[in-house]
């Protein structure tokens, strides 16, 4: 059973971050982190290699060069080996050219299973899964809030507005997993010191065959264009719940505005 | 500007959501259509001219009953290039972000997402979308046709417009790969009343309930509001309310007239579900708590004294 897993790097949480105003993209100099979402994506290939007894468990990242720390990680947690699509002309990829680029990485490596996490922390995005299947021509679950595999299929519980449901695929095929599948573990000494050892493949674009108008901004159908300030909400009143007359002042407000 | 809404359904009805999208789009202006997919939608389809679409093209067929994304794929993309559509909108949801994602793959189109507004700019279409926790707002465009978006939950009200749309069927080709993934068991709705998206008003609970009984206040309340109750993310994950109640980043999006939120503290992940409200009404006892940042109407107080109360109060008033 072989699981590649992509993960992504975005900006620490902690840290202040902001958009370029010169060039409209996410300023990412600052402190960064292996997207959070993405640990649960790991989790459990690591969970799938350890109930199976063997297996491989690969980590894949496309991002500039300085993100090894954050691939590296994933070693150090537990991935038995790393993928790192590394190359300037692929810098401001759009959803549809990253999806081109891991999928011919995904591709070079024939797993059985590719795990995503559910959303990248920086972008907001929740969407690549599904690009990255469709490039692939394999079946795509998302939202899986368990993942079980048997007879060459997975069958998940997925996250929808209404609910749970249970959707079943043949592998190979790519399934991106809720926060709520796991809890991810974290890195032991033991690993982070044995992730050095670990085999680390750093691939360019035209390693892969990704020509220059398929991916970078070359490569992207979309744009930004323009930065603004978030709309403001208005005036807010405050209350004190010292007399204990909260509730008629919450009353009185909502009366006013025509609410109740 | 020839642009192809699709209607998402659920029940037997057309989402508000994609409503929302279609109004928006036919008050753009051009040519609009709109597509529903599924098994037995061809009445559905009908009732699209009312929200602004000219014609509607229904894709009938028992491998589009399931709400997947990949059958709908293939029978988006065989439609945009056979009638080629430059822009094509889907109001936010799990199913519909895969489905546009899968799409934008298929053809090699721009995806733009989350967008909370849409605006022709010297005819140029022009997305607004809040970034970094929405401290930002950018402006986002698509540098070729076709132009995909994906609107933000509850951006748009639905808006009738009177008029009557053609109903077109659509021949419904489905790729193998996009049979892979099969519906085992559906999801049915979990409870009672309201489904939090369409309420006017919402009494949500959080961690500051302290306790998962205390919920009873908060339905006692709604009930007499005529609301719905709605829960954040780490109530549900404990286990405390049903996850078709969360509200936030991986829950739902909502935007009623009146938000009353009791013990929850206003992380950004819950605030970007529930900004959109009309009036936001926050009780907490702590008083440095974030959601405060951004409520109406700021009560620093015991929401297990002051819930009761108000919930007497509201009665007191209808009855």
């Amino acid at each position: 059973m072989k699981v590649v897993v992509c993960v992504k790097e975005v900006p620490e949480a902690s840290a202040r971050t902001r958009i370029d105003p010169g060039t409209l993209r996410l300023d990412r100099s600052g402190a960064a982190a292996l997207n959070a979402f993405d640990a649960h994506a790991l989790e459990e290939a690591l969970k799938i290699r350890e109930g199976a007894g063997d297996g491989e468990v690969v980590a894949l990242m496309m991002a500039p060069e300085r993100a090894a720390d954050s691939l590296r990680k994933a070693l150090a947690v537990g991935a038995d080996r790393a993928v790192h699509v590394a190359d300037d002309s692929l810098a401001g990829s759009d959803l549809v050219a990253t999806a081109r680029v891991l999928a011919k990485a995904v591709e070079r490596e024939e797993p059985d299973l590719v795990l995503l996490g559910q959303q990248g922390a920086d972008s907001d995005g929740a969407v690549l899964w599904s690009a990255l299947a469709d490039l692939l021509r394999l079946p795509v679950v998302s939202q899986a809030a368990s993942l079980d595999l048997g007879d060459g299929k997975v069958t998940s519980k997925r996250q929808t507005e209404y609910g749970y449901d249970v959707i079943e695929a043949p592998l190979p095929c790519v399934v991106a997993v809720s926060d709520a599948i796991n809890e991810p573990r974290y890195p032991s000494l033991k690993g982070i010191m044995g992730a050095k050892k670990k085999p680390y493949e750093t691939l360019s674009a035209s390693d892969l065959g990704v020509s220059a108008d398929e991916a970078g901004e070359a490569g992207s159908r979309t744009e930004v264009t323009g930065l603004a300030e978030p709309p403001s909400r208005g005036d807010s009143v405050r209350i004190e719940d010292d007399g204990g007359d909260a509730a008629e002042k919450i009353v009185a407000y909502l009366a006013e505005r025509k609410l109740i | 500007m020839p642009t192809l809404v699709y209607l998402e359904d659920h029940e037997g009805e057309l989402v508000p959501g994609s409503l929302g999208v279609l109004s928006k789009a036919a008050q753009l202006g051009g040519d609009v259509a709109a597509v529903v997919c599924g098994a037995g939608v061809k009445d559905l389809a009908a009732e699209a001219g009312r929200f602004g679409a000219s014609r509607v093209y229904a894709a009938d067929d028992p491998a589009l009953e399931a709400p997947l994304p990949q059958p709908r794929v293939d029978v988006l993309a065989a439609l945009v290039r056979e009638q080629d559509f430059d822009t094509v909108l889907f109001g936010a949801s799990v199913l519909t972000a895969d489905l546009a994602a899968g799409l934008a793959a298929r053809l090699g189109a721009g995806l733009n997402w989350d967008l909370v507004d849409l605006e022709l700019r010297d005819g140029a279409l022009v997305g607004k979308r809040p970034a970094l926790q929405d401290s930002v707002y950018v402006d986002v465009g698509w540098k070729s046709e076709p132009r995909l978006a994906l609107v933000r939950a509850g951006t748009f009200e639905p808006a009738e417009s009177g008029g009557e749309a053609e109903v077109q069927d659509v021949a419904v080709e489905i790729q193998d790969f996009s049979r892979g993934a099969v519906m085992v068991e559906r999801a049915h709705a979990e409870s009672e009343g309201p489904s939090i998206e369409d309420a006017d008003v919402i009494v949500a609970g959080g961690r500051g309930l302290g306790d998962p009984d205390k919920f009873a206040l908060l339905e006692e309340l709604a009930k007499a509001l005529g609301g719905a109750v709605a829960a954040t993310r780490a109530v549900v994950d404990a286990g405390w309310y049903p996850y078709a109640t969360q509200v936030g980043q991986t829950g739902k999006n909502v935007s009623p007239k009146l938000y009353l939120a009791c013990g929850i503290s206003g992380a950004i992940q819950h605030k970007v579900g529930m900004q959109s409200s009309g009036t936001i009404v926050a009780i907490n006892k702590d008083a440095n708590a974030p959601i405060f940042e951004y409520a109406d109407l700021s009560v620093v107080g015991d929401l297990h004294e002051v819930v009761p109360k108000l919930t007497e109060l509201v009665r007191g008033r209808r009855g």
